[in-house]
C-alpha cells in the first residue's frame, strides 16, 4: 500500500469513528439543536471530503461542471444543507463521502494489485550485466552494454542480453521464454536468448544485440504495451460514460424542479425538500466509475492471465476477436508439423546407402534449408567442408557441388532434368532428393516432416472451444496435404500454394465469413497472412523480430494447443466483461428508478454504487485466473507418432514434395 | 514518433479524461492511456518537439484532473 493510500485509509477511519460518535449525540440536545450538530459533523465531513471539495471547486472554476467530484460535492453539500434546514440528518452526507472514498481507495488498490501480478511475470527483467574490465568483473546497466561486448553470466543469474556463447558450457532454464521446463544445454558457439536462467556453469557470452533489441526487452515491451490497442467494448464504454453522467444529472435537475412545480401549480404541497433529496440521491448514483474501471481491468486481467500461460496478446481488441472467431487457418509447416525433416528411406543404385547420404549431405552441407539439415543429421558425423568445392545453390531445384573432386548433384526432379539425367518417378508423401554422382543418376533419398504430437489434440481443443471450421494451407502436394489434414481432423486443406497464393486463399476465406478469422503460422514466410488475418498467431517465434512484429498473438512455446487456450481465455474474459457491464448498468438503473420513486435513500444509493463497483472489480480479477494447460502426458506423445508411423510407413505425415514452390518458400529457412 | 511516459493517476475515469486532454493538445497526433500499467503513449505529429509538447500535455491534463502526474 502506498503512502497516499494509507493516508486515505486513516482519513476513512477517523471520519467513520467521529461520525459514529457524533451520531450518539441526541438530536434534540437542548438549545444547540441543528446548527450545533451541523458544526459537529462538519469535522468528519471535511476530514474525508476536503480534497473532493477542492477538486470540485477547481472543476467548476475551469468550467467542467460535470465531473464526478463536482457531483459528489453537490450531492453531499446539498444533503448537509437539507439536514441543517430540514431533517437534522447529517450522518448521511458524511457517510456518502466515506463510502465514495472507500470505493476510490478500493479501486486504486485493485489496480495496484493486478499491476503487481503482471510485474511478477516481469521478473524476467535483468537488472545488470557483468562485464570484465582489466581482469575485474564490473556491474553494468544492461542498457549500456554495446554489441560485441563479452559478458559473464554466473550460475543462478539471468542472461541479460542476447548473444553467442564464447566460453564455458552450462544448462539453461528457458521456461520464461518458451515455457519449456527441460533445461537446454549450451556450449561455445550456441546462440542464447536473454531471459533464460543460467543453471550450472559460468558462461562468457558475446552480445549480438543491444539490450533494447534483446528477446527479454521485446517480451516486456509487448506485455506492458498490450492494452494500448483498445477493444470496441472499451471504446463503447468511454462513449457511454460521456452521455450517462449528463443524462443522469439532467434527470436530477428535472426531478428537483418539475414535480415540486407541478405540485405547486396543482395547489398541493410542493414537497420541495423531498424532491431535492431524491435529486441529490440521483447525483450519487451518477458516477460511471464502476463501469469505467471494470472494463479495462477485465481486459487487463485477461491479457495478464494469458501472458502467464506464455500467450502474449498484443491488445484488448484481439481478445475480442479471439472470443468471437469461428474459423482457424493453419499454415502447415512449422505449425502443425515440426518443420524439421527426417530421412525416412533411401534407395540407391549401386552405391552403399551410407555413401549416398554422405555425398548428398556434403553437397548440401552449406545450405541452411531444413531438408539439407536433415541430410547432414542423417549422415551423423561432421562433414569436412574442405572436401566440398564449387558448391552452387540452384534456387527451387537443389545444389550442385564437387565432393572430393567428384561432381555431385542433389535436388528435385527439375534439377535432374536440367542436368539431362533420367530419374524414376517416386510416389512418396514427402520430399524426394534425387542424387547424381559423377554425372550419373545414383539414387534418391526420401525425407519427411513429422506432425507435432500436440497437433491432433489442438484441433480437437479448437472444436471444443467453439471453432466451427479449420483450414490448412500448404505448398505441399495433395497427397501430403490430405494425409496431414486427415490425421489431424482438419476440415479443408489447400495444397500446392505459393506464399502469395496463401494470402489470396486466406482473403477468400475471410471474404465468405462475417466472423473473425485466426491465422496461425510460424512467422517465417507468412508475415503478410499474419498481418491480414483478424488475429495472426505465431508460435515458438521468440527471437524472430519479424514474426513478433507481424503477429497479434505470440505463443512463446511450440505447443499448438495454446491456440485453443488463448480462445478460451478470451471467451472467459469477454464473458466476465459482459457480466460486469450488464450487472453494473442493471444496478445503476434499478437504483435510479427506486430513488426517483422515493424508495431508496442516499445511504442505499452510495452503498449500491460502491458495492457494484467492488463486485465488478472482483469479478474482473477472475479473468486473471485460468487453469493452466496440462503438460501432455508422456504416454500420449509417442501414441500420436507411432500410430502414424506404423499404419502407413511410406506415408509419414507432414511429408513434403520438393517442388520449386516448396523449395523456395514453404519450408523456408527455419533457424533453430 | 511515438513515446511512452509513466503517469500517475488514481481512477479509471480520470485516465480517460487525461487521454482526451492529451489528444487535444497541439502537436499530438494520437495518445492512449493505459490506466492499469500507468502509462501514456503519445504519437507526435511530424516536426513536433516532444519535450515542449509534453509540457503542454501535462498542463492540459492537470486542468482536467488536478491529481495526476506525468513523468517527463
Amino acid at each position: 500500500m502506498k503512502q497516499k493510500h494509507r493516508r486515505m485509509l486513516y482519513r476513512i477511519i477517523a471520519a467513520s469513528v467521529l461520525t459514529v460518535l457524533f451520531a450518539l449525540v441526541p438530536a434534540e440536545s437542548g438549545a444547540y439543536g441543528k446548527p450545533f450538530k451541523f458544526l459537529l459533523f462538519l469535522v468528519p465531513y471535511l476530514i474525508i471530503g476536503y480534497d473532493i471539495l477542492i477538486k470540485a471547486f477547481k472543476g467548476i472554476v475551469r468550467g467542467r461542471a460535470l465531473d464526478e467530484n463536482v457531483l459528489m460535492a453537490i450531492a453531499t453539500i446539498g444533503a448537509m444543507i437539507l439536514g441543517a434546514v430540514h431533517t437534522g440528518d447529517f450522518e448521511e452526507a458524511v457517510a456518502v463521502m466515506i463510502f465514495y472514498q472507500i470505493g476510490e481507495l478500493f479501486q486504486a488498490l485493485a489496480v495496484e494489485r493486478s499491476r503487481t501480478s503482471i510485474s511478477k511475470l516481469m521478473e524476467i527483467r535483468p537488472d545488470c550485466a557483468w562485464v570484465e574490465k582489466d581482469g575485474v568483473l564490473e556491474e553494468v546497466d544492461p542498457d549500456e552494454v554495446e554489441i560485441g561486448t563479452v559478458i559473464t553470466v554466473r550460475p543462478g543469474e539471468r542472461i541479460p542480453i542476447d548473444g553467442i556463447v564464447t566460453g564455458g558450457s552450462s544448462s539453461l532454464n528457458t521456461s520464461a521464454l518458451t515455457g519449456e521446463s527441460i533445461p537446454r544445454d549450451v556450449f561455445p558457439g550456441d546462440e542464447v536468448l536473454s531471459g533464460s536462467v543460467n543453471l550450472s556453469g559460468v558462461l562468457k557470452i558475446r552480445t549480438t544485440k543491444e539490450f533494447g533489441e534483446s528477446a527479454v526487452s521485446k517480451i516486456l515491451d509487448l506485455v506492458e504495451n498490450a492494452s494500448s490497442r483498445k477493444a470496441k467494448t472499451e471504446a463503447f464504454i468511454t462513449r457511454f460514460a460521456r452521455y450517462y453522467t449528463p443524462f443522469v444529472v439532467a434527470c436530477a435537475v428535472m426531478l428537483a424542479c418539475v414535480p415540486p412545480l407541478a405540485g405547486y401549480f396543482a395547489g398541493g404541497d410542493p414537497e420541495l425538500h423531498e424532491w431535492i433529496y431524491r435529486a441529490l440521491t440521483f447525483l450519487v448514483i451518477s458516477c460511471p466509475c464502476a463501469l469505467v474501471i471494470s472494463i479495462p481491468l477485465g481486459f487487463f486481467a485477461g491479457l495478464g492471465g494469458a501472458s502467464r500461460e506464455g500467450i502474449l496478446i498484443k491488445g484488448s481488441n484481439f481478445i475480442e476477436f479471439l472470443a468471437s472467431a469461428e474459423t482457424v487457418v493453419f499454415d502447415k509447416t512449422g505449425t502443425l508439423t515440426q518443420g524439421v525433416f527426417e530421412v525416412s528411406e533411401v534407395s540407391s543404385c549401386g552405391l552403399p546407402q551410407e555413401k549416398l547420404i554422405e555425398l548428398a549431405a556434403a553437397a548440401e552441407s552449406s545450405s541452411p534449408h531444413p531438408i539439407a539439415v536433415s541430410l547432414v543429421r542423417a549422415h551423423g558425423a561432421d562433414i569436412d567442408r574442405s572436401r566440398v568445392t564449387d558448391s552452387e545453390d540452384i534456387p527451387g531445384k537443389g545444389v550442385v557441388a564437387k565432393v572430393d573432386g567428384i561432381p555431385v548433384a542433389a535436388g528435385n526432379g527439375k534439377l535432374m532434368e536440367q542436368l539431362g539425367l533420367e530419374y524414376p518417378e517416386v510416389s512418396w508423401h514427402g520430399s524426394v532428393v534425387h542424387v547424381a554422382v559423377g554425372g550419373k543418376y545414383a539414387g534418391n533419398i526420401r525425407v519427411s516432416d513429422t506432425i507435432k504430437p500436440e497437433s491432433r489434440r489442438s484441433v480437437e481443443d479448437l472444436k471444443d472451444a467453439g471453432i466451427k471450421k479449420t483450414y490448412m494451407l500448404t505448398g505441399d502436394s495433395e497427397p501430403t496435404a490430405e494425409h496431414v489434414s486427415g490425421q489431424l481432423g482438419i476440415d479443408h486443406a489447400y495444397s500446392r500454394l505459393l506464399p502469395e497464393d496463401k494470402l489470396a486463399r486466406l482473403e477468400d476465406i475471410m471474404e465468405e465469413l462475417d466472423s473473425p478469422v485466426i491465422f496461425v503460422g510460424d512467422g517465417i514466410n507468412d508475415a503478410p497472412s499474419l498481418v491480414r488475418a483478424d488475429v495472426g498467431i505465431t508460435m515458438g517465434a521468440i527471437g524472430s523480430d519479424a514474426a513478433i512484429e507481424a503477429s497479434d498473438v505470440v505463443i512463446m512455446d511450440d505447443d499448438p494447443r495454446r491456440i485453443a487456450e488463448s480462445i478460451k481465455i478470451s471467451r472467459k474474459t469477454m464473458r466476465i466483461i459482459r457480466e460486469n457491464i450488464v450487472f453494473t448498468l442493471a444496478v445503476k438503473f434499478l437504483f435510479l428508478g427506486l430513488s426517483a420513486a422515493g424508495y431508496v435513500d442516499m445511504w442505499f444509493a452510495i452503498i449500491a454504487d460502491v458495492g457494484v463497483m467492488i463486485a465488478a472489480v472482483l469479478n474482473s480479477s477472475r479473468a486473471l485466473r485460468f487453469r493452466p494447460l496440462e503438460k501432455l502426458k508422456t504416454d500420449e506423445k509417442p501414441a500420436a507418432r507411432t500410430e502414424s508411423e506404423t499404419e502407413e510407413t511410406p506415408g509419414l505425415p507432414g511429408a513434403q514434395i520438393v517442388s520449386s514452390s516448396v523449395r523456395s518458400s514453404d519450408s523456408g529457412t527455419r533457424s533453430r | 514518433m511515438k513515446k511512452n511516459y509513466k503517469i500517475e493517476v488514481d481512477c479509471a475515469n480520470c485516465a480517460l479524461k487525461m487521454e482526451e486532454a492529451a489528444k487535444k493538445t497541439q502537436g499530438v497526433a494520437d495518445a492512449s492511456v493505459n490506466f492499469v500499467m500507468q502509462k501514456m503513449s503519445v504519437t507526435f505529429e511530424d516536426g513536433a518537439d516532444p519535450g515542449a509538447v509534453m509540457k503542454q500535455v501535462l498542463k492540459n491534463c492537470k486542468k482536467v484532473e488536478s491529481d495526476c502526474d506525468i513523468e517527463l
